[in-house]
């Protein structure tokens, strides 16, 4: 399916800066992993509330 | 043989372990029922799964392993459990990661959980490699470029001898037992520690050090 979106066979796109070398599919990951970890930070948890109390 | 607790049951290599192992990891300790609440978030939810991710992966990898290169390369199904493993690998990896964020940010290691701590993250550095050497196992012309170019870095800090990207037995070892044996013995470690310690509480709130008189010790110490 996302081979029809995105063309996999051929050479990735690098973004550079100064020694910084990293490919455009390397940016969208860690950048996916942040906005996870983010959301995960606040997002409601099912059941969240009301759960079995505190058992430490 | 004696029945009795008595000086000769004191020196039983098998008593003593047992005594060890019951007094660590008493059973409603190691197979709880319930958590803290504070659990109930998504941000606790990343490091089960990893767990999971690990278990697709060990489970592709051994049908890959079993079947050989002429099937993953060469048939649809076998192009399916390759995909299959190499995914179940990179999401291993994002779920690490966002667990591995999750624990440093609240300093997970508090609380005597140094050991907890230090058995993720030696397992994040050991399944690095765990997972370069696949590159070199798939048997094509990547795997070739791959390892004829990385020997070099490998040879430049001087452990080429003993871990030598051109001798593809000597590396599909290293991927398919050694170092996944060495990821799976840390993970059971780590899940073992965590039951042990149980989940590390999140940081307190500057009010409520206040109140403790600023000693973030004693609040760490309530996650025991």
């Amino acid at each position: 399916m996302f081979a029809a979106i995105f063309n996999l066979n051929g050479h990735a796109s690098y973004l550079s800066w100064h020694f910084i070398q990293v490919s455009v599919p390397n940016v969208v990951v860690i950048v996916l992993a942040l906005v996870v970890f983010v959301v995960a930070l606040f997002a409601r948890f099912p059941g969240g509330h009301g759960s079995k109390g505190d058992d430490r | 043989m004696s029945t009795s607790s008595g000086p000769a049951e004191e020196r039983n290599w098998t008593v003593g372990l047992r005594k060890r192992v019951f007094g660590a990891l008493p059973p409603e300790k190691l197979l709880p029922d319930s958590q803290p609440s504070y659990v109930a978030s998504w941000i606790y939810v990343f490091g089960v799964l990893t767990l999971s991710s690990l278990a697709v992966i060990i489970g592709s990898g051994t049908i890959l392993a079993l079947k050989g290169p002429g099937w993953w390369h060469d048939s649809s199904l076998g192009h399916f459990f390759n995909s299959v493993h190499l995914w179940a690998v990179e999401l291993f990896f994002f779920f690490m990661v966002i667990h591995l964020w999750a624990k440093y940010w609240m300093s997970a290691w508090r609380g005597g959980r140094a050991r907890v701590w230090i058995t993720g993250a030696v397992t994040f550095v050991i399944a690095i490699p765990c997972a370069l050497t696949g590159y070199i196992s798939q048997q094509n012309f990547d795997a070739q470029w791959i390892s004829t170019q990385a020997k070099d870095a490998m040879n430049s800090v001087g452990i080429g001898a003993f871990f030598n990207l051109l001798n593809f037995g000597q590396i599909y070892g290293y991927h398919v037992f050694l170092m996944p044996a060495i990821v799976v013995a840390l993970v059971v470690g780590h899940v073992l520690l965590v039951r042990r310690h149980g989940v590390v509480p999140p940081l307190p709130l500057d009010a409520e050090l206040a109140a403790l008189g600023s000693d973030p010790a004693a609040v760490t110490e309530e996650g025991n």
